[in-house]
């Protein structure tokens, strides 16, 4: 599994596609820092950035990865090696590399201008949602067999995460106002890994605004312990749950 | 010269002749009150270091009392400390401790009652219920005083300072801790309160109502529980006030409601849940106001009109400003706002297109509260930018025509 992941890696590496990634988030990263006096302030910018890139670039690479590689997995199916172990194999090469992309891309800028609280929970927010958008890519990688096809399927997935979803929850909202929706809503963002992401680092930014009237309600239960531990654990679901249900389907799937 | 000038001193001193009674644990005046009873009108009582014993002490002459080193005036957790019923009476240097508590009658270190000209200078005041109270009162000075509120209390508390129909009091450079309200008015008028640092009350920094003509400057608000609230008073004015960690569900920065025609100026709002927040106050003016790192910036009710700001600085609040209502009436110009993305393409350094500081985002918020968990999501922006860009659900004059593209120096 190791192999297989460490020749992902080089592969990766020389395609320069990941290499043109993390440039790009180091000038993002480095730009938004340099323009702003208050590093606070450009972290809020960063945020959007990574909110939205983050999770689109994780999911369409891990899927093209997946595609182009699929030649590569049939030898390796020929092979005396598990099936697991090559699903498995892919995607932490993939997830490595597309951590390494993101630490150095935007991890190096926040240790050099805001080494906070603030800077490490966006880090590692967008190491949650990289880790899990790669999983939720190859998830869409297994269940389609055609490439056109599963990249929509993962450009989908994007849209809904970022946009759509969203927009129903407010309709939900809406329809609902006058019902104490408290618990609800929580339970709607743990759906969600970007809302989920977005609450962390909320939790950091925007403190005073959610000391208000309901916001109050969202702060005593994401600030506390538990509240971190569920959200952790809620992350750490968004990974492994579509990991495991594609590398289940990949172990029964007529290649 | 100089010899015939200290002749005449001590003519002067011997002229007005007035005794000065010393007090210590071990002289032959060593009982607070029996002091005070002793004393002529105009004495002075020097009260040396050590602890006195005063079941509320009425002061009814005109007397001065100085306190060495700050001796401990001790009301036991009987009854009031020192009670005021003369005029010109000053009490300095005195450190009063320990009132009653009680629900229904207000017991404090000092009271004053109709009293004129009376001061009180660099006193503490420690585990007391109320810490001054002052009623039926005027030109009384209170100056440079400590008071923290009891901790034996619990939530049960007094004001740090009360004003109960009082007029023309200076209240300069108290440090108020630890009471219900900081600093308390109601129906007191041509006040100046000054320089004094009002935190961690339970209840409110500052509160008055029905107090016309009163002047607020340099003061400090901190951490609150609610921050300051102030009521149905007309011509305030506040200057270089500080407001700042107000935090809470129902915290303000400054609540406002009903006050009329007062001026808002120079003051600084920082981290608070609500900055400003205003209900049925109109011809108010704010300027040179600075809003930083608050939830929100303002608040301004539907049922606020011609009200002016004018020079205000918004930086890194959540939400700018956000109201309840289509219709506004108020007026907003050469404001720097932090989140303008307008141009300014004739150099003039006032940007060409006006600034909407209430977002769609906010107004859902007013109507739709659990919203706030989509704050900053990328549909949120979009839904912003759209609206921005087509306007049609915004109140359409809740706008800064003229907003200045560079934050203003002060």
């Amino acid at each position: 599994m190791l192999k297989i992941a460490k020749y992902v890696v080089y592969d990766i590496l020389r395609s320069k596609v990941l290499i043109a990634y993390t440039l790009f988030l180091l000038l993002i990263s480095f730009s938004l820092f340099g323009l702003e006096s208050d590093p606070s302030k450009s972290l809020v910018s960063l945020m959007s950035v990574i909110m939205i890139i983050v999770p689109l670039v994780s999911i369409i690479f891990s899927t093209t990865y997946f595609y182009n590689a699929y030649e590569f997995i049939e030898l390796l199916v020929a092979q005396p090696i598990s099936r697991n172990s090559i699903l498995l194999g892919e995607y932490f090469g993939v997830a490595v590399s597309l951590v390494v992309g993101l630490l150095v891309g935007v991890g190096i800028p926040i240790a050099y201008y805001a080494p906070t609280a603030t800077g490490f929970v966006l880090l590692l927010s967008g190491i949650a949602l990289t880790l899990s958008f790669a999983s939720l890519a190859f998830f869409a990688s297994v269940v389609t067999r055609d490439k056109a096809k599963g990249i929509g399927v993962a450009l989908m997935m994007w849209f809904y995460f970022s946009v759509i979803y969203d927009a129903l929850v407010l309709a939900v909202l809406f329809a609902f106002n006058d019902y104490p929706l408290d618990k609800a809503v929580i339970g709607m963002a743990s759906l969600n890994p970007i809302d989920l992401g977005r609450i962390m680092i909320l939790l950091k930014i925007d403190i005073s605004a959610l000391m208000g009237f309901t916001g109050a309600v969202y702060k005593q239960f994401f600030g506390k312990s538990f509240g971190m531990i569920y959200t952790i654990g809620v992350m750490l679901l968004w990974i492994l749950l579509p990991l495991l249900a594609s590398v289940r389907i990949f172990r029964k799937k007529n290649l | 010269m100089r010899f015939y000038f200290f002749l005449f001193l001590t003519a002067l001193t011997a002229l007005c002749r007035a005794n000065v009674i010393t007090l210590c644990p071990s002289c032959e005046i060593n009982d607070f009150a029996k002091a005070i009873q002793s004393a002529a009108p105009f004495d002075t009582i020097l009260v040396k270091p050590g602890t006195y014993a005063s079941i509320n002490t009425i002061i009814n002459k005109p007397l001065t009392v100085i306190g060495e080193h700050y001796p401990i005036i001790d009301g036991q957790q009987k009854d009031e400390v020192i009670t005021v019923l003369a005029d010109h009476v000053s009490l300095i240097g005195l450190d009063i401790r320990n009132t009653n508590l009680g629900s229904l009658k207000d017991y404090a270190g000092i009271r004053i009652f109709k009293s004129h000209y009376t001061q009180v200078f660099r006193c503490h005041l420690r585990n007391v219920y109320f810490g001054i109270y002052i009623s039926d009162a005027s030109h009384t000075t209170v100056k440079d005083n400590v008071t923290i509120g009891a901790d034996y209390a619990g939530s049960d508390r007094g004001n740090g300072i009360h004003l109960w129909k009082c007029d023309s009091i200076l209240i300069e450079g108290n440090r108020i801790n630890n009471h219900r309200d900081g600093i308390y008015f109601e129906f007191s008028k041509h006040c100046t309160i000054t320089n004094n640092l009002s935190a961690n009350n339970i209840r409110y920094g500052l509160h008055f109502m029905f107090s016309d003509y009163n002047t607020y400057i340099r003061n400090t608000f901190r951490n609150n529980g609610t921050g300051v609230a102030v009521m149905y008073t007309d011509y305030v004015q506040m200057y270089d006030n500080v407001f700042e960690d107000n935090w809470g569900d129902a915290a303000y920065g400054l609540l406002l409601k009903d006050i009329n025609s007062s001026i808002i100026v120079g003051n600084t709002f920082r981290n608070n849940t609500i900055a400003v927040t205003m209900e049925g106050s109109s011809r108010m003016r704010f300027e040179n106001n600075d809003f930083i790192k608050n939830g929100y910036g303002l608040k301004i009710m539907a049922n606020c009109e011609s009200d002016t700001f004018r020079r205000n600085n918004f930086t890194g609040n959540t939400f700018d400003a956000a109201t309840n209502g289509v219709l506004v009436n108020n007026l907003f110009a050469y404001n720097y706002w932090d989140k303008y993305e307008g141009y300014d393409l004739n150099r003039d350094k006032i940007g060409d297109v006006p600034y909407k500081p209430v977002s769609l985002y906010s107004m859902i918020i007013e109507q739709m509260p659990y919203a706030v968990i989509l704050l900053r999501s990328f549909l949120v922006d979009l839904l912003d930018r759209a609206e921005k860009n087509i306007p049609g659900i915004m109140p359409d004059t809740f706008q800064d025509a003229t907003p200045v593209m560079t934050i203003i120096k002060r």
